[in-house]
């Protein structure tokens, strides 16, 4: 059988056909620490919840098992892997009611009635020529965590599969059932908001 | 710094994006995306250059706009570092037990 590169990810061990991983109990424990990592990251930043990110991974696996025979090393097993627990997360999303979330159209730019834009200056355009202003400490990091999960979640999701995930528009369209178009609006205006939000946090940032 | 009251700035720059082959900032905001991936036409990417080069404002939005973008992936690529140099033994077992489990049937 012709492997893909995707085995590459039992690295520094001997290679098994993944059709064999979940058969040989060695294998598949060095597929599963190969894989679980990534693969909770990716839960994490979409459902944010540390312990539904936990069982949206387990329901990953259990699905990538089921259909391990069934790949057929079209696509990476990887990438196939990568949509299996991004779909997965997206399914746990929606039975989740929402906590903290701000509504858009407030952390949307404004406009005078002849299209001016009328908007604060923020800290955050002086940064942009200041990299090292952006190692953040550890206090930071959370803040900038906790504006982002500000979003409201049909935004905030459209931002991470696009920008983080780096899933293509189309994509994106298609795992979440939202036109093309709504898609690209989607990902500006959540750009646009969490500018907004993250702003606040930069004030009186030593240049 | 400021030498025009804002009023007056705000009457010039509402005028100016009047001419042609300009845009207003609230048109601009909307090809932001599509100039940032790259997908304007070589026309629609002149007029969006230009409307940046004479609009301190929207200078200033788009600078804050990309390093807000920046700082969102640095920060999720931390947390993922995170997540990877401390894996929880536990779900190994649990995902681990659960196959086990599948196996048999």
């Amino acid at each position: 059988m012709n492997l893909p590169e995707s085995t590459d990810l039992v690295s520094g061990t001997e290679q098994k056909p993944h059709t064999l991983i979940g058969k040989d109990k060695v294998a598949t424990e060095q597929f599963v620490r190969a894989n679980l990592g990534w693969m909770l990251a990716v839960a994490k930043r979409i459902v944010v919840d540390g312990s539904i990110a936990e069982d949206v991974v387990q329901d990953a696996f259990s699905n990538v098992f089921k259909n391990l025979e069934a790949f057929r090393g079209d696509a990476a097993l990887k990438t196939w892997m990568h949509r299996i627990v991004v779909n997965q997360a997206l399914m746990a999303l929606r039975k989740q009611r929402r906590r903290n979330e701000q509504p858009i159209d407030d952390l949307l730019p404004e406009f005078d009635d002849a299209g001016c834009r009328i908007d604060e200056p923020s800290m955050l355009s002086h940064l942009a020529q200041t990299p090292e202003a952006l190692l953040l400490s550890s206090d930071r990091r959370q803040q900038v965590l906790a504006s982002i999960d500000r979003l409201p979640d049909s935004y905030r999701v459209v931002l991470m599969l696009r920008d983080i995930e780096e899933l293509s528009t189309s994509e994106v369209a298609e795992m979440t059932g939202l036109t093309e178009a709504n898609v690209k609006v989607r990902l500006h205006r959540a750009r646009a908001a969490l500018k907004k939000l993250l702003s606040p946090l930069f004030e009186g940032t030593a240049l | 710094m400021n030498i025009m009251p804002n009023s007056v700035r705000q009457r010039i720059r509402s005028i100016m994006f009047k001419l042609p082959l300009m845009i207003t900032c609230a048109e601009f905001e909307e090809f932001i995306t599509a100039y940032l991936d790259g997908s304007l036409s070589n026309k629609q990417r002149r007029i969006f250059e230009f409307h940046l080069a004479v609009c301190r404002e929207c200078r200033d939005y788009l600078a804050a706009y990309r390093t807000a973008m920046t700082v969102t992936g640095d920060v999720l690529n931390t947390q993922t570092a995170d997540t990877l140099a401390d894996v929880p033994e536990d779900l190994v077992s649990a995902v681990l037990a659960a196959r086990a489990s599948q196996d048999r049937k």
